[in-house]
């Protein structure tokens, strides 16, 4: 098969996706739980761990960049390129994210939490999976999977609703436990702004295969 | 809204048995660089040919079908004329054993001019076209053939426009050349299209891209995809399109 080089390093390009991936879905995942645990150390490996995150997508772009300018690649070729170089600036701030989760852990260190955390985790759950599933449907080129995945931010949307009103109430309720309530409120838009990413990232999936702008948050 | 100078309708093509061209429709357009692509054999040479009926110098060659120049059918024009009206550069340099002056005078001198002040202006005009004027100006005496083959090549174009074409066909015109001379030929693309139709058979994709305006995709004597360029090379309808351009075959 011609191209065999090529090919070989678009291969590669997707085994880099894979990986910096699976980080980043360990990052918001250690973040969570690290959260639920007050699990201080746990956070701080998450804040450390986002150093690796950078230098994967410096070194995935630097890759992507080479490819265009050795092999000139046009069409679907360049589509995927260029969506790859889209995709890791999407994970890197989904990264960010989890480190923003594992800071506010941090500053909570020492304080009992003013409810048990359940939609928090729930939300975070969904959206681990949709950074796991959006990625897979880049590497199999699937449109489909990639719709299904963005819809699931309606799911992640009404959650995020629903701790807001809880929490506004809670605020309304005690005074005291506005501190905590706020910190809570970010983590809980941190999530909801991570299934946005997601949704970014299938938006640029569909754009790879099709050729075709979508927006799929209408 | 680019208007159609070329029409061609329902070209089929025999060498002998061999159906070279099959059912072949395509408007190329005015004041435009066409580029013709697709793997060796595939016809686009043999349909470049048809355009100025070189063809009609090649034994047991048949051709069924129309095609219309500005309104005019082929078949009917005046051959000579015809090859005034629709230039041909070859892949090969081949200026003519004389002076650069005179490879550029040649065509209009044959075509009537005889006016010295007026060829004086044509040569001018012509070797500026190809942005040769002010490398061959101290020497037009001088024979052509002692020009390197970027400028031999500048030379064959500015012999092409010297007798006022409107089309310029151009078969694979910088495949010989070094780069140097290549991004020379393609620059000039930009000013010559703005006076001419100028089709293009090239095997480099990225030279294709950098210049035409449409591309056509010929495949085994077809056409399988004729689109604007950004098209073509952005999103190709065809698989065997997509195939071909990303060097998946061919």
């Amino acid at each position: 098969m011609p191209r065999n080089h090529f090919d070989n390093e678009l291969q590669e390009l997707v085994k880099d996706m894979i990986k910096m991936s699976s980080v980043v879905e360990d990052a918001l995942s250690y973040s969570i739980k690290a959260l639920k645990k007050q699990d201080i150390e746990l956070a701080d490996k998450v804040i450390a761990q986002d150093d690796l995150v950078d230098k994967m997508e410096l070194e995935i772009e630097d890759k992507c960049l080479r490819l265009i300018a050795l092999q000139q690649p046009i069409a679907k070729d360049l589509r995927i390129i260029a969506t790859a170089l889209k995709i890791v600036t999407d994970l890197e701030r989904i990264a960010d994210h989890a480190v923003d989760i594992a800071r506010i852990t941090k500053r909570l260190s020492g304080e009992k939490y003013i409810k048990e955390l359940i939609d928090i985790p729930r939300m975070a759950h969904i959206v681990t999976g949709m950074v796991k599933d959006s990625i897979d449907a880049y590497v199999r080129q699937d449109v489909d999977k990639a719709r299904e995945v963005s819809m699931r931010d309606d799911e992640v949307d009404g959650l995020h609703s629903q701790i807001f009103r809880e929490l506004l109430l809670l605020m309304m309720e005690d005074p005291r436990k506005i501190n905590q309530s706020t910190y809570f409120l970010f983590i809980s838009q941190s999530i909801e702004r991570i299934a946005d990413h997601v949704t970014n990232i299938c938006e640029w999936i569909i754009y790879a295969v099709t050729g075709e702008h979508v927006d799929l948050n209408e | 809204m680019e208007s159609i100078k070329i029409r061609v309708k329902d070209i089929n093509l025999y060498y002998g048995n061999h159906h070279a061209l099959k059912n072949i429709s395509i408007d190329i357009y005015d004041k435009a660089v066409t580029a013709l692509i697709g793997p060796s054999g595939c016809g686009k040479s043999t349909f470049l040919r048809c355009l100025n009926r070189m063809n009609d110098l090649i034994p047991n060659v048949k051709i069924d079908g129309e095609i219309q120049i500005a309104g005019n059918d082929l078949s009917k024009y005046d051959v000579i004329l015809l090859r005034k009206k629709v230039g041909m550069v070859f892949q090969k340099p081949n200026p003519f054993p004389m002076s650069i002056y005179e490879n550029i005078a040649y065509g209009p001198k044959i075509h009537g001019i005889k006016s010295k002040s007026k060829l004086d202006d044509i040569v001018e005009k012509s070797l500026r076209e190809a942005a040769l004027w002010d490398e061959v100006k101290d020497r037009l005496k001088a024979n052509a053939l002692g020009l390197s083959g970027g400028q031999q090549q500048r030379l064959c174009i500015a012999r092409t426009t010297a007798v006022e074409p409107e089309v310029l066909l151009m078969d694979e015109p910088t495949s010989a050349l070094d780069p140097a001379s290549t991004i020379k030929i393609e620059d000039m693309m930009e000013s010559l299209k703005k006076q001419y139709t100028v089709i293009i058979v090239t095997h480099n994709m990225q030279q294709a891209g950098r210049i035409s305006d449409f591309t056509a995709f010929f495949l085994n004597g077809e056409l399988i995809e004729y689109d604007k360029t950004e098209k073509i090379f952005y999103k190709p309808r065809d698989k065997r399109t997509e195939d071909y351009i990303t060097g998946r075959f061919g």
